[in-house]
């Protein structure tokens, strides 16, 4: 293998566990009795719901339509019926509800019509927004739309294709597994992936600690005849991390303030996700299953291939968890969490489902202070200093975690892992960074409200102005106007001894600008009176008749008592 | 439903774990110095340890914090075991404890117990006692005294007089001291090969100790306890100055394998400069850390008026610790050759 392979710093050894699941093959998991499908299962924009309740749907038919450019479509995993399109928990860690279509399948697992389109006529755009209308995202964990990392930048020519095989998290097995047994798949989805990007090289990175899975992808490259190189890299937690494995197969550091590494010539999908893209474009299968890894507490720990929207406790049950389950972690040990609701359904994003009980995981020691020993310093793949985020994190000194690159922080776990202090160092810098997200929110906020306002105060700066302009233009127009007629009177009268109107009006044609100030201010006075009486208008509205009939009476008594106010002001008109 | 945050795999660590294998790791060490001095520096390590878990206990109790858990941290020993080793195996046994109450109450507990220490408390009780009482903790016994244990604790406990042969001088000490008053007259070569208080090295038995010291503190490196980083620009320093010097004018400087072998510093370098709370945490910390208090640390013993170097070093570069770890931040991720 040509293949030189890079050290990233850091990175921890906790105990695989993955021959607990690795043994068995993938079953086809039964209908459940109820799928609850997420239409938010990807970043990006919420699909909308495209069915009603009672509808009958079949297998594969579009129920949430993508929103947007950066969103996938959402389809029905089985034939039935919809039962309500409602909120439901759904698998994440704050327990929140999210908008789903709940289905109850007619048992006939009826598909909708289906083919593969004809890929040679396609231009890459065509194929982005078919990858779009069939839901493809990617699988690894963070779900982003396929197809909006399939735009090559035109800037940067495209290094390295790389496909996240590692799998790098204790227990998981669904991508070990898939190599195993669909090779062939997987292998043609790169090439769609290689004929869109045309990268230089493409590597398929997968951890030493699956032989059977590299040696089942070699032969598919082989039997393909397809120049990717498959590569085993060290097995060491996070070596799957995107990052990572890009660090290890190429050299390439890509910073953690760059969000896409398509501007450094690499690209990265899992494993999964190309196997889900030639689904969709090999077979017109839209992604609406996933394999999953049912493992921890269990009797039977194996993988199963699932419908999105299986219930993870019915799920769970095809592994028979032990009677001391006490919940259910979604993903791996490092950075996965037990699910606040155990009826959660599976999602895209959904790889490995583990029965949690204390004997598996014993619960934590107290926390200890911290002795600054570095041990996190050491772990931390991204060479952060973790003890110093965690004490800045702990006095609230935000300013200061970001000083220390707290957003660099993948939130790998392990720091955590290797802390002998106990500390939950992770959930430190979770804490800090939602700390400061929701402060940089606030003052958007408060910048936003401040421009709105010194906007506004300038709007009504400028209509006063330009209202006395125009005023003013119209006080001098009328002046002129007067002043001519008084010069054509003059002139019919012949010379007149006396004639206090050709006095006045040069003056005014004289000065303008004083007409104008004076047209201002009458104008002005002329709405503080409109003002004053809209003002006084105001109290005296909706009377009852008794009202009415009271301030009548009273007008009247003080009109007979001579102190009533003069029925109108004298108005100061031009004229 | 329980809510408990990823990971939920740890390595199997704790804090006492830490410590014991600190504790583990000064074994050879106390080994030759017990060959060396007698059971007297096993009495001191036990007067040290029992009065470090009491001061412990009541410190903890007086700040409210959880008794068992913090007393089997291991930290407090480890503290009371550098004082009884780097005290006058001889010393009044109120001396000992003197040191350790002040390393405990004051040191660790009033800057907020573990962890927050901003000075080595063993150096810091070391410092404070050799300011107070510079003629105890000058008194080292002389080569080749046997006494029986009985007498030992007599001398300990103060149930005996402090006879002349408790007040011989470390070999450090002796050597400034020989070299001062020869004015000149005297060269070391001479001194290393008639005086009975040198081995083959350094100080008679010293040596072992020190090379115990080395043992120790090599393993702690392998267990990933310590970084190479500290010790070796430690050492380095020491080798440097102490080189240079030797080879200018050996006559009046000791060589540096005398320095590596002599006082404090294979102590110091593997189990002092290395406590992560005062010292420095970045590599490139450390390294300037430790380079600073090797030559500190011989500046001080070979031209101060103190009989070693190590304790004072240490504390002026706790002092200086955190601006260096503050300047010495490393490059990230993917942020190296870049502007930060």
């Amino acid at each position: 293998m040509l293949n030189k392979l890079f050290k990233f710093y850091g990175g921890v050894k906790p105990p695989s566990n993955k021959t607990l699941s690795n043994a068995l093959p993938i079953v086809q998991a039964p209908l459940p009795s109820r799928l609850v499908v997420p239409l938010h299962q990807s970043i990006g924009g919420m699909p909308r719901p495209v069915v009603q309740a009672g509808e009958r749907v079949l297998k594969g038919q579009l129920i949430g339509q993508a929103d947007g450019w950066l969103s996938a479509a959402v389809h029905a995993p089985t034939s039935g019926t919809v039962l309500e399109v409602a909120m439901h928990v759904r698998p994440h860690v704050s327990g929140l509800d999210s908008l789903c279509v709940v289905i109850e399948p007619d048992g006939q697992d009826e598909w909708i019509a289906h083919g593969p389109p004809d890929i040679a006529t396609m231009s890459p755009a065509d194929i982005c927004n078919y990858l779009q209308q069939h839901g493809v995202v990617g699988l690894g964990g963070a779900g982003f739309p396929t197809h909006g990392k399939l735009t090559a930048t035109p800037a940067v020519p495209m290094a390295e294709l790389i496909i996240n095989a590692a799998e790098c998290e204790p227990y998981i097995t669904c991508d070990d597994l898939l190599m195993r047994e669909r090779a062939d798949d997987i292998v043609r989805g790169i090439a769609v992936f290689r004929d869109m990007l045309k990268p230089q090289s493409v590597i398929i990175g997968v951890e030493d600690n699956k032989p059977e899975a590299i040696a089942a992808m070699r032969a598919a490259v082989d039997a393909q005849n397809e120049a990717f190189s498959v590569v085993a890299v060290p097995t060491l937690y996070p070596a799957g991390g995107a990052k990572q494995l890009i660090r290890v197969l190429t050299g390439k550091e890509v910073p953690g303030s760059m969000r896409s590494t398509a501007d450094m010539g690499v690209q990265v999908f899992n494993v999964g996700t190309a196997y889900a893209a030639w689904r969709a474009i090999g077979h017109g299968e839209p992604l609406i299953s996933r394999i999953v890894t049912l493992t921890g507490n269990v009797r039977q720990a194996h993988n199963v291939e699932a419908l999105i929207g299986t219930p993870m406790n019915e799920l769970l049950q095809l592994a028979q968890p032990h009677p001391d389950t006490d919940g259910i972690i979604m993903g791996g040990p490092m950075m996965g969490f037990l699910v606040p609701n155990e009826s959660a359904p599976i999602v895209k994003t959904s790889n490995c489902l583990i029965a949690h009980s204390e004997r598996l995981f014993p619960p934590k020691a107290p926390e200890m202070p911290c002795i600054r020993c570095g041990a996190c310093a050491r772990a931390c793949p991204h060479e952060l200093q973790p003890f110093e985020l965690y004490w800045h994190a702990r006095a609230k000194d935000f300013g200061k975690t970001q000083q220390y690159n707290i957003f660099d922080c993948i939130e790998c776990g392990c720091c955590s892992f290797v802390c002998p202090s106990r500390i939950p160092l992770v959930q430190y810098f979770r804490f800090a960074k939602s700390e400061i997200w929701a402060r940089e929110r606030e003052k958007k906020a408060a910048d936003e409200a401040k421009t709105r306002f010194e906007f506004k105060q300038f709007r009504e700066e400028r209509e006063k102005a330009e209202k006395a302009e125009k005023l003013a233009k119209a006080a001098a127009a009328q002046a002129a106007k007067k002043a001519a007629e008084a010069a054509a009177a003059a002139a019919a009268a012949g010379d007149a001894p006396d004639a206090p109107p050709a006095d006045k009006a040069p003056d005014v044609a004289v000065d303008p600008a004083q007409a104008a100030k004076k047209a201002a201010i009458e104008a002005a006075m002329a709405r503080a009176k409109a003002q004053r009486e809209a003002a006084q208008v105001k109290n005296t509205d909706d009377l009852t008749p008794e009202q009415a009939k009271a301030m009548a009476d009273i007008e009247a008594r003080r009109q007979q008592a001579g102190i009533a106010e003069p029925a109108t002001t004298t108005e100061t008109k031009p004229e | 439903m329980m809510f408990a945050p990823a990971p939920f795999l740890l390595k199997d660590a704790s804090v006492s774990q830490v410590m014991t294998q600190v504790c583990l790791a000064l074994i050879p060490g106390i080994a030759a110095y017990a060959w060396l001095v007698g059971p007297a520096i096993l009495v001191q390590l036990v007067i040290a340890s029992l009065t470090a878990v009491a001061a412990e206990a009541a410190m903890l109790k007086l700040r409210g914090k959880p008794l068992a858990m913090f007393l089997s941290d291991g930290s407090a020993i480890v503290t009371a075991w550098l004082i009884a080793l780097t005290f006058p195996p001889l010393a009044p046994w109120w001396l000992v404890v003197t040191g350790t109450l002040f390393a405990i109450v004051i040191a660790k507990h009033l800057y907020g117990g573990l962890g927050q220490n901003p000075f080595n408390p063993a150096m810091v009780a070391f410092a404070a006692c050799i300011v107070s009482f510079p003629a105890l903790m000058s008194q080292w016994p002389s080569v080749g005294l046997q006494m029986p244990l009985l007498d030992q604790l007599n001398v300990i406990l103060g149930l005996a007089p402090r006879v002349d042969a408790l007040s011989g001088a470390t070999p450090l000490d002796a050597m400034k001291t020989a070299l001062k008053l020869g004015e000149g007259q005297i060269d070391i070569a001479h001194l290393l090969a008639n005086q009975d208080i040198y081995g083959n090295f350094a100080g008679r038995g010293w040596e072992w100790v020190a090379t115990g010291y080395l043992l120790g503190g090599l393993w702690l490196w392998r267990r990933k306890l310590v970084t190479w980083h500290a010790p070796v620009a430690f050492l380095a320093a020491m080798v440097l100055v102490s080189g240079a010097l030797w080879l200018y004018q050996p006559a009046s400087f000791a060589s540096p394998v005398f320095h590596l072998l002599s006082g404090g510093t294979m102590l110091g370098a593997f189990f002092i400069i290395t406590d992560p709370v005062s010292g420095c945490t970045t590599p490139r910390g450390k390294l300037i850390f430790g380079f600073s208090a090797g030559l500190l640390a011989y500046i001080i013993r070979v031209f101060g008026g103190y009989p070693d170097g190590v304790a004072f070093a240490v504390l002026l570069m706790n002092l200086s610790a955190p601006l260096i770890d503050q300047l010495t931040q490393p490059r990230i991720f993917g942020m190296k050759g870049r502007q930060s």
